[in-house]
């Protein structure tokens, strides 16, 4: 079974790759990312490990328990988990359930990801080349930490997720997630304290400064399970058996720990449907009662009445009031100047803009209703943008007011709110052409967060890196004078910035939308096959 | 009158809608190859086939969901494809197998679809009311979609298609999943609608619901139309499912799967 599974998984991913060429230079420029991170660390580890292995070695435990706590955490906010093989699907054939979890989690380790971690993790066991006994120790804690990052993953997102199916848990766990970004502020400044104290010079030959820090902090987590299995040559080197011991049986209290939450939640999961919550109601036609009763009012209504009903839009707009907090918090606590503040509110335009840019994908097969009926281009792009633009700009007009009065530089408001009126046209401007052109695979609606559309990673990077690249191109010329007028300060400039910034968001938007509605109008039954592939 | 045409006959003016040469390719599979169909004005031709038989492929191109590799579709005498928005007013569609725009209520997404066609505001709201007590889903008209049944989702979907009174009705499998006694209020609105002039194309694989409802019938297989004409015409005297098996082929003789018989000892 663990052998037809592994089989099953890899045909899968044929089948993908021959589906697709873009999916097939996805996992090329991944295989390729992922073989040049692998040989640095290796080659960092190498190096190190010739000079000073007991420092490479306690780097090695901090770095590699960011990465066991990475697989942990990353996929309940960021990307999901690869759900080509949900165990849903093989509630039909009745596989014992032990065996089941050995084939899941066997092929957990058929994923980019995880080889390259695989990798990474064997190699950098080399740090131990000239102790044998810690270089086998440091081989056997690979293989553990492996294990805990693989079935971490599914242990947490199995078990968190019929909570994250609710909207309000997701928005509740959000805003969790950004606490240890919080506490990265007196991290950093404690961290930096500490170097200062040493005299400064970090590397890693001369480390005095460096071992300072990364001592205390790798002593500290050898004793999690994160940093364990990282830690146990360091303890087979020191001949400290006790001490090795304890870190081995850490790992595998551990290992065993995840396996059995994983079992447990996994049991629940596949014999509690999906869904099954009490059915969604809403008196009257709501937004539809208060647009103007063309196609254009049509699309606003639906769009405004989507912000604020589908997890997938209200996730991202949570975000936009939270960010100020971050940002504030982290200036606070690590001490750095107050002038970011000024930065928030075009952040905050820059995700409202950008929100939009991949909107035809979030309608998924529902846009057949666009196409059957020939709404016109300009309806469908300029119904998108207007509920972004009714609330986002007092929303971020206020961010920017609110900014420049906490950071005390009054007189560089001009420039700012040019600035960020800018970023949100141009933002705008540009996925209202992107969202015509670029579709990518989003989770459908009502799908749940932890899963991730298969080779959507790839496409939504580059889609985003494309959009990003756009704008700041736009913003070049606000930039160019906004930033000396806000560091300089100069309020003549600010003015001539505020003026530009306008200036370009406001031709951004129109010839955005203008051109957004002749590719849509060209593209329709095209953009609607694309989102059917994904479906 | 509905016939199986050559490629070379021009398109029928009179036809509510006509194909010519309809082609697609999917990769290296080639799912719907030269389709030749002329649906008469007023009236309610089924469209049966197999599974995989290129149904919903055709209309989805005969809807301007999906545009053909070759091949025209006129609505009316209005090309399709060469100005959509002209014979896309007078087309209303329910195609299978796509979402709807769930999280809105029933009424919201009957108003939306209303608008989208650029009707006027009293004219939606009256037609909403109209289309839901129809449907027999006035009680759950502030009910999300996304927590409709499969039965009221194709409902609600239909009830959609028609709020802007078309001329011409294409509806891939409106039967499916939906209760007998709403199906049988579908059929009395279908009726009532080509009554007055409208013309409703229906996919579907069951035989006897075509035969009982539909007045014409057109076979696919294989992406080609093997019969198209009146229910009388392509049965010829037979009853219309054994005309399809016929037409069709690939009906085995009994044998094959012993081992599924419970009485047999092996398990």
């Amino acid at each position: 079974m663990v052998a037809h599974l592994v089989r099953l998984r890899l045909t899968l991913l044929a089948n993908a790759l021959r589906r697709s060429v873009w999916r097939t230079i996805g996992l090329v420029l991944a295989a390729a990312y992922g073989a040049a991170v692998v040989t640095f660390f290796v080659g960092a580890a190498v190096v190190g490990g010739r000079t000073d292995p007991v420092l490479t070695g306690q780097v090695v435990t901090v770095v590699g328990a960011a990465v066991v706590l990475g697989w942990w955490v990353v996929p309940l906010f960021a990307y999901g988990l690869d759900a080509t093989l949900d165990p849903l699907r093989f509630v039909p054939y009745g596989i014992p359930h032990r065996t089941l979890l050995a084939g899941l989690a066997t092929t957990a380790l058929v994923s980019v990801p995880a080889i390259f971690t695989a990798l990474a993790a064997l190699g950098v066991a080399l740090v131990w080349t000239t102790d044998p006994a810690a270089l086998a120790a440091a081989l056997l804690g690979a293989v553990g930490a492996v294990a805990l990052c693989l079935l971490g993953a599914r242990a947490t997102t199995t078990l968190l997720a019929p909570l994250l199916e609710s909207r309000r848990y997701r928005e509740v766990l959000m805003v969790v997630a950004i606490v240890p970004l919080l506490g990265l502020g007196p991290f950093l400044s404690w961290l930096s304290g500490g170097l200062d104290k040493n005299g400064g010079s970090v590397t890693i030959t001369s480390g005095d400064g460096l071992s300072a820090v990364v001592g205390p902090v790798a002593a500290a987590l050898a004793w999690t399970p994160f940093g364990a299995p990282w830690a146990l040559p360091a303890a087979v080197h020191d001949g400290a058996w006790a001490l090795a011991a304890a870190r081995a049986g850490i790992v595998v209290a551990t290992v065993a720990l995840t396996v059995l939450v994983w079992s447990r939640a996994l049991a629940r999961a596949l014999v509690s449907p999906r869904g099954g919550t009490t059915a969604g109601r809403a008196a009257g036609l709501g937004w539809f009662g208060r647009v103007r009763a063309t196609p254009t009012g049509a699309v606003v209504a639906r769009c405004a009445t989507y912000w604020l009903r589908d997890p997938r839009y209200s996730a991202s707009l949570a975000l936009v009031p939270l960010l100020p907090a971050v940002v504030v918090t982290l200036l606070v606590s690590s001490g750095a100047g107050t002038g970011l503040l000024l930065a928030v509110a075009s952040l905050a335009a820059y995700i409202l803009g950008f929100g939009l840019s991949n909107d035809v994908g979030y309608d998924s097969t529902a846009f057949w209703l666009h196409v059957a009926s020939g709404t016109p281009g300009r309806a469908d792009r300029w119904g998108r943008v207007v509920p972004v633009l009714v609330a986002g700009v007092p929303l971020v007009v206020v961010l920017a007011v609110a900014g420049a009065g906490a950071a005390g530089r009054w007189d560089a408001l001009p420039a700012v709110l040019g600035l960020t009126l800018g970023v949100l046209g141009a933002g705008l401007g540009t996925s209202s052409v992107a969202s015509a052109r670029l579709v990518y695979p989003v989770p459908t609606p009502g799908q749940s967060a932890f899963t991730t559309p298969h080779g959507a990673a790839t496409a939504t990077i580059v889609a985003q890196a494309a959009a990003f690249g756009v704008i700041l191109v736009l913003m070049l010329p606000t930039l160019g004078l906004g930033l000396p007028a806000i560091l300089l300060p100069s309020a003549a400039l600010g003015w001539v910035a505020c003026g530009v910034g306008l200036g370009t968001g406001a031709v951004a938007l129109l010839v955005g939308v203008r051109w957004g509605a002749r590719v849509y109008e060209r593209r329709l039954p095209e953009l609607l096959s694309q989102v059917s592939a994904f479906a | 009158m509905i016939r199986v045409t050559q490629p070379t006959a021009p398109p029928d003016p009179g036809a509510a809608l006509s194909l010519r040469g309809i082609w697609k390719r999917f990769g290296d599979r080639i799912a719907v190859s030269g389709v030749d169909l002329d649906v008469p004005a007023g009236s309610l031709l089924g469209l049966v086939g197999p599974n995989g038989a290129g149904k919903t492929t055709t209309l989805s191109m005969a809807t301007g969901l999906l545009r053909p590799d070759a091949g025209t579709v006129h609505v009316h005498g209005t090309d399709l494809w060469a100005s959509p928005d002209a014979a896309k007013r007078r087309l209303g569609v329910l195609p299978d197998g796509l979402r709807l725009f769930d999280r809105l209520t029933g009424a919201q997404l009957l108003t939306y679809a209303g608008l989208l066609r650029g009707l006027d505001r009293p004219t939606v709201a009256a037609r909403t009311e109209d289309l839901l007590a129809a449907m027999d889903l006035t009680a759950d008209r502030d009910t999300l979609v996304v927590d409709y049944s499969a039965g009221m989702t194709k409902k609600i979907a239909l009830a959609g298609a028609m709020i802007h009174a078309p001329h011409v009705l294409v509806l891939d499998e409106p039967f499916e999943a939906v209760d007998p006694v709403s199906a049988a209020n579908i059929r009395d609105i279908l009726r009532r609608y080509v009554d007055d002039g409208g013309t409703v194309v229906v996919s579907s694989h069951v035989m006897d619901l075509v035969q009982r409802t539909c007045s014409h019938v057109a076979v696919i297989a294989g992406g080609h139309v093997l019969d198209a004409g009146t229910v009388e015409q392509v049965r010829a005297g037979q009853s219309l499912e054994d005309r399809f098996v016929e037409l069709v082929g690939g009906r085995r003789e009994t044998g094959g799967l012993e081992w599924l018989r419970t009485s047999s000892d092996s398990g």
